[in-house]
């Protein structure tokens, strides 16, 4: 029976409190049919999916979790945006049934919207089994609202839901009438002043619920100060008058206006729940309560805090081993493949040196991230990322952030790239701009290989105390910085920590499995775009111009000798006792001499020296800027550049015995090796973070900001070791 | 104590909320502080008249755990200083 089909697909924005359950039902209704993106302009995560239900197709928005609809956090007016611009057909606000009270706050504000509402009594298990019965058909009435009970991680009321959605939008429901909310008589004289200023102009009048823009006016609301200013003349009229009404609201309340609203509300809550709501005192041991007792004791608290932070890594980079060595065989099978089926020459290096390596070496850390955002899944989902961040946060508000964003700190210890995907946990945009600038300075474990093979050359037994303070530096600079841009670029108003310890729950495997691979596609497909233009790009700077020689791995030519050969041969001799195998190293050393010549005259070999006075006061080579140059995709790339330039072959690890010595050799003194250390510590966070960033900012200012100060901040602070060293004697 | 003593004799009604301890109970009389803050605050529930228990401190005896309209909610003690409280016994 399609009586009224609507040509278009009928929208459903689903709004919420956070912790509400609103994630869940989401994904029960649209399952895999979803869609994740960014709103427009800021780095708040927008969730559509579509939904099929009686020969209707819906379209389902998810707007972000919201405890009101003011204009003070960036979620806020995203979702009220949407709501006012965008005119969904109906409104579904998800309400948890066990803790009515402030939830419906959000409530009254949508009916004050003039929105088509329908309130969504989710967890009602849960009430229920806390003693809570609630009279939703008198809810209902008093609120001019249709309600309905749902189960969300039962997948229950999902149904009922839909076909209140399509009577609604249909008009065929009863319930559904507009009702206001008496703010009592002085308020409601003042707001009816407004109302009738707005409507001299009959346009704007017929385009916004008065009642709302009125009563936003009256709580000084910026946003919708900012719209009706844009109304011209009348715009002018009603801010004129809402000025005045505020200033004798204020004098009669003696508090502002939003201050009194904000009451009146609750008040009438509290009112409807009075007739509503029967809480018969089960004296049922509280057992979310118990477990937290545990969770965040103030002597338990920080062991167990460790040692699930512990579990988590242990998973992500032990289990996560197994699969990397597949995949990383597998991406290594793929070149060969390619190798063997196409003739050598451009296309094949472009494919296998290029394309295939670059994005293999991304894409290598794909289990780490889906077992990290398991992990953080399961801490978000059973709600103890809140006591997370409950316990941590007297450390992390020192440099000025939320407890929240220890987490995703953490996390950089792995890898920066997920670890500034896990910042999507934090609330306000400021934190989570401030945690993605600070996040490269903790050392990722790719940086590791290069440390271990610096230190373990220039600082023998030491290595370990070596390495450690380069942790510490990093450390101690996200500290520095954290507090500098805290106290400079994010100044403004800290929004107050106020945060909701949800009850304990045990989450579903389902929203578990659809939360990790959320953020894991984002990885994966987004990623792949810009890796896959950084990895060609390094690949044509380092293989153009096609040098006279040879390519790689054929036969050398053996008449040409350069001063850098003959010393390569005279090392080559002097260190290595004679073998019957030794023709055959002079001939793998003729070859990788070939490779060196070959990088130094390309356009990273010139790039090299021409940013090398650059970097001369930092003492490092030509050879050194290469690298340096080259760790851009990833850092460990460092290694294996230093092992082609240094001569020791392409092939080296960090482990090399003679890379180590060539670079003993080369006149590198330990103050310099330590130098390099700090740099690339430091520099520019590596492609694949870059790309995450500028994915999470959703900007290329703060992208460039991010690349740019890590940059200026490694030169200085190299500049200091190594000027500093020298000057007390180290070089 | 100072603090005691100041509150001894002045207002009954003004004691701030950081300086409850675990488990006491009291009822918000003002708010004070302004701006995002203060609008937060009340939109999350704490207005005059609601009833707060103390559940308890962190670790590093910040923030505060507080149960305020059947739920659970945590503050700095920096931002509890503003809520002004009567005890309730």
């Amino acid at each position: 029976m399609r009586t009224r089909v609507k040509k278009e697909a009928i929208t459903i924005a689903l709004t919420g409190n956070p912790n509400s359950g609103k994630t869940t039902i989401f994904n029960n209704l649209t399952g895999t049919r979803q869609h994740v993106g960014n709103w427009p302009g800021v780095t708040v995560e927008k969730k559509m999916g579509t939904v099929f239900h009686n020969g209707h197709r819906l379209q389902v928005v998810d707007l972000p979790g919201t405890y009101s609809l003011t204009a003070y956090s960036i979620e806020e007016i995203v979702a009220r945006r949407f709501l006012v611009d965008s005119k969904p057909d109906v409104v579904v606000d998800i309400v948890d049934a066990s803790n009515l009270e402030r939830n419906l706050y959000l409530a009254t504000q949508l009916i004050e919207m003039g929105v088509k509402l329908i309130l969504a009594l989710n967890m009602a298990d849960v009430a229920e089994a806390r003693g809570h019965e609630i009279d939703a058909e008198s809810l209902g009435t008093l609120l001019g609202v249709p309600v309905v009970f749902t189960i969300g991680t039962k997948n229950q009321g999902m149904k009922e839901l839909l076909d209140k959605v399509l009577e609604v939008v249909e008009d065929r429901d009863t319930v559904s009438r507009h009702i206001h909310i008496s703010y009592g008589h002085e308020l409601e004289k003042e707001i009816k002043k407004i109302q009738d200023v707005i409507w001299r102009d009959p346009s704007v009048g017929e385009r916004f619920s008065t009642r709302w823009l009125a009563v936003k006016l009256l709580e000084n609301d910026s946003a919708v100060q900012e719209r009706v200013r844009s109304f011209g003349e009348i715009g002018k009229q009603t801010l004129a008058q809402a000025e005045a009404s505020r200033e004798r609201l204020g004098e009669f309340y003696k508090d502002d206006a939003e201050m009194v609203l904000t009451d009146q509300r609750y008040g009438f809550i509290g009112g409807a729940l009075k007739e509503v709501l029967k809480v018969s005192a089960k004296s049922k041991l509280d057992l979310s309560r118990q477990v937290d007792l545990f969770l965040t004791n103030r002597i338990l608290g920080f062991p167990v805090f460790i040692f699930f932070i512990w579990a988590m890594f242990q998973l992500t980079f032990t289990v996560g081993a197994y699969p990397m060595e597949w995949i990383d065989a597998g991406v290594s099978w793929l070149g060969a493949v390619v190798s063997a089926l196409l003739p050598a020459g451009l296309l094949q290096d472009l494919l296998v040196d290029g394309i295939i390596a670059g994005v293999g070496s991304v894409i290598i850390f794909l289990p780490n991230i889906l077992i990290l955002f398991f992990c953080i899944a399961v801490f978000e989902d059973t709600g103890y990322l809140a006591r997370a961040a409950f316990i941590m946060d007297r450390v992390m508000h020192v440099i000025g952030l939320h407890g929240k964003s220890f987490i995703p700190l953490l996390m950089g210890f792995g890898c920066n790239a997920p670890a500034i995907m896990a910042t999507r946990t934090l609330e306000s945009e400021r934190d989570r701009l401030l945690s993605i600038l600070i996040n490269p300075l903790i050392s990722c474990s790719a940086r590791l290989p290069v440390y271990i093979l610096l230190a373990g050359t220039f600082f023998g037994a030491s290595a370990g105390n070596v390495i450690f303070s380069i942790y510490a530096l990093g450390i101690a600079l996200a500290i520095t910085m954290g507090k500098l841009f805290s106290v400079t670029l994010f100044r403004g108003d800290i929004a107050p920590f106020v945060m909701e310890l949800p009850p304990y729950r045990a989450p579903t495997l389902r929203s578990l499995l659809i939360h990790m691979w959320d953020r894991s596609q984002i990885f994966l497909r987004k990623m792949s775009g810009v890796i896959l233009v950084g990895s060609i790009l390094v690949w044509v700077l380092s293989s153009f111009p096609r040098s006279p020689y040879l390519p790689r791995g054929q036969a050398v030519e053996r008449g040409t000798t350069s001063a850098t050969q003959e010393r390569l041969l005279t090392l080559a001799e002097s260190q290595q006792p004679v073998s019957p195998l030794m023709s055959e190293d002079n001939l793998k050393n003729l070859d990788l001499n070939n490779e060196m010549t070959r990088l130094e005259g390309s356009f990273l070999g010139r790039l090299g020296h021409l940013v090398q006075p650059i970097f001369a006061p930092l003492g490092f080579d030509w050879r050194t800027s290469v690298a340096v140059l080259t760790g851009f995709v990833a850092k460990e790339i460092v290694v294996s550049t230093l092992g082609v330039l240094y001569a020791a072959g392409a092939d080296v690890n960090e482990e090399s015995e003679a890379l180590r010595r060539s670079l003993r050799a080369s006149g590198m003194t330990p103050l310099g090796a330590y130098t390099l250390m700090a740099f690339v510590l430091i520099y520019i966070p590596c492609l694949a973070t870059v790309a995450v960033i500028r994915r999470e900012t959703n900007s290329w200012k703060w992208t460039g900001f991010s690349i740019g100060y890590s940059l200026v901040l490694a030169w200085m602070v190299s500049f200091l070791i190594y000027q500093g060293g020298r000057i007390i004697g180290l070089g | 104590m100072v603090g005691d003593l100041v509150h001894r004799f002045g207002d009954m009604l003004m004691i701030p909320l950081s300086e409850f301890r675990e488990g006491e109970r009291g009822v918000i009389t003002r708010l004070n502080g302004s701006g995002t803050f203060r609008k937060r605050l009340q939109e999350m529930g704490f207005i005059r008249g609601s009833e707060v228990f103390v559940e308890k401190y962190a670790p590093l005896r910040d923030p505060i755990e507080l149960v305020i309209k059947g739920y659970h909610v945590s503050l700095r003690v920096e931002e509890a200083a503003q809520i002004m409280m009567e005890r309730l016994e």
